[in-house]
């Protein structure tokens, strides 16, 4: 294979697990307090620079929130002086007048802002703390300074109804994408699936309002609505395929295909501190295990769609099978598909099961 | 930002969105426009089109000079191309 073909685009850098919000869905690990020692600025610019070197383009400032680091205008500076297209991924809060012209300054090229509902109620219940407000005002702001803007909206069972209402307020605020994406269940999300997943009837009424949206919004805001994988007959295909194009840093320089990966227990973490990203990238059982398809069983290997979804997602098979050379059990083909059938047809049921209470993102997980 | 027009017209002067950026990526060896959440890369034609995509020129200007650059009717392919990227909002246009 030509070296260049095989190169990843995006970097998503996890510069701090810190957040003030506490939602419900996080993708970050249960386990925050283990990723305190975060990497310098020093080391987040070695990690950049060898990550140019390797292709990357895109380069996605995350967390936590990267707000909550005191260098994020010299880690953008230093990450825009080396050529990559800048996203700063944040809930906003701490995004004053001030910080967003500092950054605007230094080329932050595009800001993503999470919405968690449409109004202050709903999004401060989810948020886990008053915020909503903060929110609006700051995404105003950053069209103010002419950045683009997207919305980024995890939808779940008590969200998914205010479709509308959160499009109507993306088309106010200006949004030039906004990305209405079901929870995926990972971190916090798999912790709070019962009270998190929505009704079948829930996301009929869901597309039908996306669908009628899309059109009256068409070449003015980009919708991007991602589907639930447990309601569908296929896997999604989860990063384009393993380590393919994508990889993550963590806030203390563990380098992952993606951020749910370091669960798998049969791959050994590698960590930027003693490995070159390069190396990683290539030789590592972390990058190399499930790259492509030579790798698959049953009935992945003889599927025509195994080049279209790569068996789904690892990291869910793993979740819940296991075995994370499993098939992904959201495939209908799937031998473990009653593990996602059942929880499915739980929340549907006719008397369904009383919704738990959402348990909130903290750095000490309650004991239940 | 209002709403872009979804047919490009030969009047029409294009520029590369403000929300994006067009450079030389030197491991793919090729120009790219970098935009968010996304990548895409030119092949030389459309390259040599983005060049041209100042904003003075207008796509009428832009289809003579590559039709006398490469001695052939270029038309469908400048115009194909750049109603790819408007679709994509990666050009502002002005017209007048």
């Amino acid at each position: 294979m030509n070296k260049a073909s095989n190169r990843p685009l995006g970097l998503l850098a996890e510069l701090t697990y810190r957040c003030p919000l506490h939602c419900p869905y996080c993708s970050n690990p249960l386990n925050l307090s283990s990723y305190s020692d975060e990497l310098t600025l020093d080391e987040w610019v070695r990690v950049f620079t060898e990550a140019r070197t390797l292709g990357v383009l895109q380069l996605h400032l995350s967390g936590g929130e990267p707000l909550q680091r005191r260098d994020i205008v010299e880690i953008v500076d230093q990450a825009h002086a080396l050529g990559f297209y800048t996203n700063l991924i944040t809930s906003a809060l701490a995004l004053t007048a001030a910080k967003a012209e500092q950054l605007k300054k230094v080329g932050l090229d595009h800001v993503q802002i999470s919405l968690q509902a449409a109004n202050a109620e709903t999004s401060d219940m989810i948020a886990g703390t008053p915020s909503f407000q903060k929110k609006v005002r700051a995404a105003r702001l950053v069209k103010a300074l002419g950045f683009p803007l997207t919305l980024n909206v995890v939808l779940h069972r008590r969200n998914i109804e205010q479709i509308g209402p959160i499009l109507a307020l993306a088309e106010e605020l200006a949004a030039d994408r906004i990305e209405l994406a079901n929870t995926q269940y990972y971190g916090w999300a798999l912790h709070n699936r019962a009270a998190l997943l929505p009704t079948r009837e829930q996301l009929q009424q869901a597309e039908l309002v996306v669908r009628a949206e899309r059109e009256r919004l068409a070449g003015q805001m980009q919708i991007l609505y991602v589907l639930p994988d447990y309601y569908s007959r296929y896997p999604k295909p989860c990063m384009g395929g393993w380590a393919r194009h994508q990889l993550t840093v963590t806030p203390n320089g563990n380098v992952l295909p993606c951020s749910a990966a370091a669960q798998i227990p049969s791959l050994p973490i590698e960590n930027i501190r003693l490995r070159s990203l390069e190396e990683i990238w290539d030789e590592s059982p972390m990058f190399t295990r499930f790259r492509g398809t030579d790798w698959m069983p049953e009935p992945c290997r003889n599927c025509p769609r195994k080049n279209v979804d790569f068996g789904g997602c690892r990291c869910q098979a793993f979740q819940l099978t296991g075995d994370a050379a499993a098939t992904d059990p959201v495939c209908h083909l799937s031998p473990h598909h009653a593990l996602v059938e059942d929880v499915v047809e739980s929340v549907n049921s006719a008397t369904p099961p009383a919704i738990p209470e959402l348990v909130y993102r903290s750095f000490d997980l309650p004991t239940t | 930002m209002g709403s872009t027009p979804h047919e490009m017209t030969l009047i029409a002067r294009p520029r590369l969105s403000g929300h994006a950026r067009l450079q030389w990526d030197p491991v793919r060896e090729q120009q790219v426009i970098l935009m968010p959440e996304g990548v895409l890369a030119l092949n030389a034609t459309a390259a040599a089109i983005m060049a041209l995509c100042d904003g003075q020129r207008r796509v009428s200007d832009i289809i003579a000079v590559l039709s006398e650059q490469y001695q052939r009717a270029v038309d469908q392919d400048v115009l194909t191309f750049l109603n790819r990227l408007l679709n994509k909002r990666l050009l502002d246009i002005t017209d007048e």
